[in-house]
């Protein structure tokens, strides 16, 4: 064990001696992406990188971003975070130090954005966030003032929770709800409380909001519950990989209303999951890939070419975070961290695949608007849209 | 009447898979003194063959089941030969940190095959009837029937057979029984590939019930059948099956009368009492350490 002790150590520093050369170039623009590339979300983190990779490619094929005059090409330093709070930190920490990188993109899951926005505001680097719906991924703990450097791409869970809340009461009909959320994540919970709150206070009655924690596969003993409480409609503000579990088995005890989820059911794998079980829902998402603007169907097309799928609101949120950076570095002039960052709180107005965005009073959450999609013969189709 | 005699139901289906896996534990825990904290994860492993069986060749429910169990149960006797028989005069922690690291090998290897939760294709008709409300599913009920066959079958192989007989002899006294010409050895590596083929078939039948699969699904299962061996004192055959219903009970019902989110607390705060007044579990019996 002694003997291979210093050999190890002196690999090791060699190691970091020369990954510590390579990373200072000043030829290139350096973007991060942080995704969830294993660990219990990986078609979140596979549709990141697949859009991150084609967003970056773009850009190279047309010779760079033209900043002061010179062409810089990008380059991308995709880490995984494993689906983990501590690696998400770690693989911020990472890019920012080691890689140098101007701007983060990711991690795409509230809880795993948290962590991330904090190295990232403490570091003062842009990191955007395609698709962390929480308000507080962009609010500073302490002042709840917002955070200088953490912007996102999409709506926050108070908005999507009262189109959501609005679309059970005025189109189904809904006068008694009931919420079955993962009480383990800030995402779930959040949702799930603004949900309530906007239901009751528009006159309608929360019957059953019963809770379960993050990898549980059993939820007989809360949905018999939720039964014997007979409302008109279950909100399930859950991830995609939970929600068929919860579908099959509220089923197989015999509940037959109508159920309603949030943007993250918005995965091609959620199909594949749920096979016919959740045919005819509803959730609230970001885009829907059959009512496109020409932006959109121009990224959809793309999106097809390259990979022969649709791209999900995850790679459509994760092409709109490099969309605001490039248009942020194109009208900022300087390859300054700083520079970069107030460039990006002036966007005047983005047309984005997910529409159109724009960012306010030193905000980092967009103003845009949302939309209802159904879920028709193992296809998601466009059913409603929400302004905001 | 019908909400709890449903949520009764609920608890027996879940209760059922704990205590197939607790056996596992306990079996381990009977014969070498050692929590083979793999097991969770072996259960997983199960739940894998069992996907990979009904995808890749196609077949029916008998024969996933029998490849499962015999996968899961070859690969025990390989872990048990390969990681844990070398370390067997080593101190006891020793091995405890073997069989986690084994834990941590099985999930990231699964994991690195392919990170994508896994949808386990419908192996058995699914009906549900009702019966005067109360909604009684085909695989619930299948999940439960097969579970109490398997624990009856080990219950007359440990008391009936003489492999069993030897593996209580060992669990007694390891230093004597050798020297009356009992294989050792093999009868451990028995007891490895009986528990854990055990926790393949619970991930077949979990597989079945909750047909989502990822490399995680086996960490936190594999905690609550290890507190059910504990809780019905572990080493103890019976105890386990016992422990392992009493936790699915608990856990239902604390749901079915309070909010949901007490339910791990409540749960496992009554555990905690029963354990300060059992502390060998409601099963187990005392060993005076030997001096």
């Amino acid at each position: 064990m002694k003997k291979i002790f210093f050999p190890l150590t002196v690999c090791m520093a060699m190691v970091l001696l020369l990954t510590g050369c390579s990373s200072d170039d000043a030829s290139s623009i350096r973007v991060g992406v942080i995704a969830e590339l294993t660990g219990d979300m990986p078609a979140v983190g596979e549709s990141c990188k697949k859009a991150a990779e084609m967003a970056v490619q773009q850009v190279n094929d047309a010779g760079g971003i033209e900043i002061a005059g010179k062409k810089y090409p990008l380059k991308l330093f995709i880490e995984d975070n494993a689906g983990k709070a501590d690696q998400s930190a770690s693989a911020a920490q990472k890019l920012i130090t080691q890689e140098k990188v101007h701007a983060v993109i990711g991690p795409n899951a509230t809880r795993y954005a948290l962590p991330a926005s904090e190295i990232a505001e403490s570091s003062k680097v842009v990191l955007i966030t395609p698709w962390s719906t929480s308000p507080k991924t962009t609010l500073d703990a302490k002042t709840n003032a917002p955070k200088k450097y953490v912007f996102r791409a999409c709506f926050i869970d108070p908005f999507q929770g009262r189109v959501v809340a609005k679309f059970a009461m005025d189109t189904l009909k809904a006068k008694k709800a009931a919420v079955l959320y993962d009480v383990a994540s800030e995402y779930n919970k959040g949702i799930a409380e603004i949900f309530r709150e906007t239901f009751e206070k528009n006159g309608g009655a929360i019957v059953a909001f019963e809770t379960y924690t993050t990898n549980d596969k059993d939820f007989s003993g809360q949905l018999t519950k939720i039964k014997k409480a007979a409302p008109d409609m279950i909100f399930l503000p859950n991830y995609y990989s939970e929600v068929p579990l919860q579908i099959q088995q509220a089923k197989r005890l015999g509940i037959a209303v109508p159920f309603v989820g949030s943007d993250s059911w918005g995965s091609q794998e959620l199909l594949k999951l749920c096979g016919k079980d959740c045919e005819g829902y509803y959730f609230s998402t970001h885009y829907a890939a059959d009512a496109a603007t020409p932006v959109a169907t121009k990224f959809i097309e793309g999106f097809k070419a390259k990979y022969a799928n649709l791209p999900d609101d995850v790679a459509a949120l994760t092409y709109d975070s490099f969309g605001l950076l490039f248009q942020a570095l194109k009208s900022c002039g300087t390859l300054d961290r700083g520079a970069i960052r107030d460039a990006l709180a002036k966007i005047p107005l983005y047309e984005g695949v997910t529409g159109n965005m724009q960012f306010k009073d030193g905000s980092g959450d967009p103003t845009k608007s949302a939309v209802i999609v159904k879920i028709k013969d193992g296809k998601f189709v466009y059913f409603a849209s929400a302004a905001p | 009447m019908t909400y709890v005699f449903q949520q009764l139901l609920n608890a027996l289906q879940v209760g059922s898979i704990y205590a197939l896996i607790a056996l596992g534990y306990t079996m381990v825990y009977g014969i070498l003194t050692m929590i083979n904290f793999a097991h969770g994860d072996l259960f997983m492993v199960g739940a894998f063959f069992c996907f990979f069986a009904a995808i890749f060749l196609n077949l029916p429910f008998v024969p996933v089941l029998v490849i499962s169990m015999v996968g899961v149960a070859l690969l025990g006797v390989v872990i048990e030969r390969c990681a844990y028989k070398p370390l067997r005069q080593a101190p006891r922690v020793s091995a405890i940190i073997t069989a986690l690291g084994v834990g941590l090998f099985l999930e990231n290897f699964t994991l690195a095959l392919n990170p994508y939760p896994k949808q386990v294709p419908q192996l058995l008709a699914n009906t549900t009837w009702i019966f005067h409300g109360v909604s009684i599913s085909s695989i619930a009920l299948f999940i439960v029937i097969l579970s109490l066959l398997l624990m009856l079958m080990l219950d007359l192989i440990v008391r009936r057979t003489m492999v069993g007989m030897a593996m209580r002899a060992i669990s007694w006294d390891k230093a004597v029984v050798p020297l009356l010409g009992v294989p050792v050895d093999l009868i451990i590596s028995l007891t490895f590939a009986i528990g854990t083929s055990l926790g393949g078939a619970a991930g077949v039948m979990y597989g079945l019930a909750y047909p989502v699969i990822d490399p995680y699904m086996g960490i936190m299962v594999g905690w609550k059948a290890f507190i059910s061996a504990v809780v019905g004192g572990i080493g103890n055959i019976r105890g386990a099956m016992i422990g392992g219903y009493i936790l699915g009970a608990l856990e239902i019902l604390v749901v079915a009368v309070m909010p949901s989110t007490y339910r791990d607390f409540v749960a496992f705060v009554l555990l905690l009492i029963l354990l300060i007044f059992r502390p060998y579990g409601i099963l187990g019996k005392p060993h005076p350490q030997k001096v």
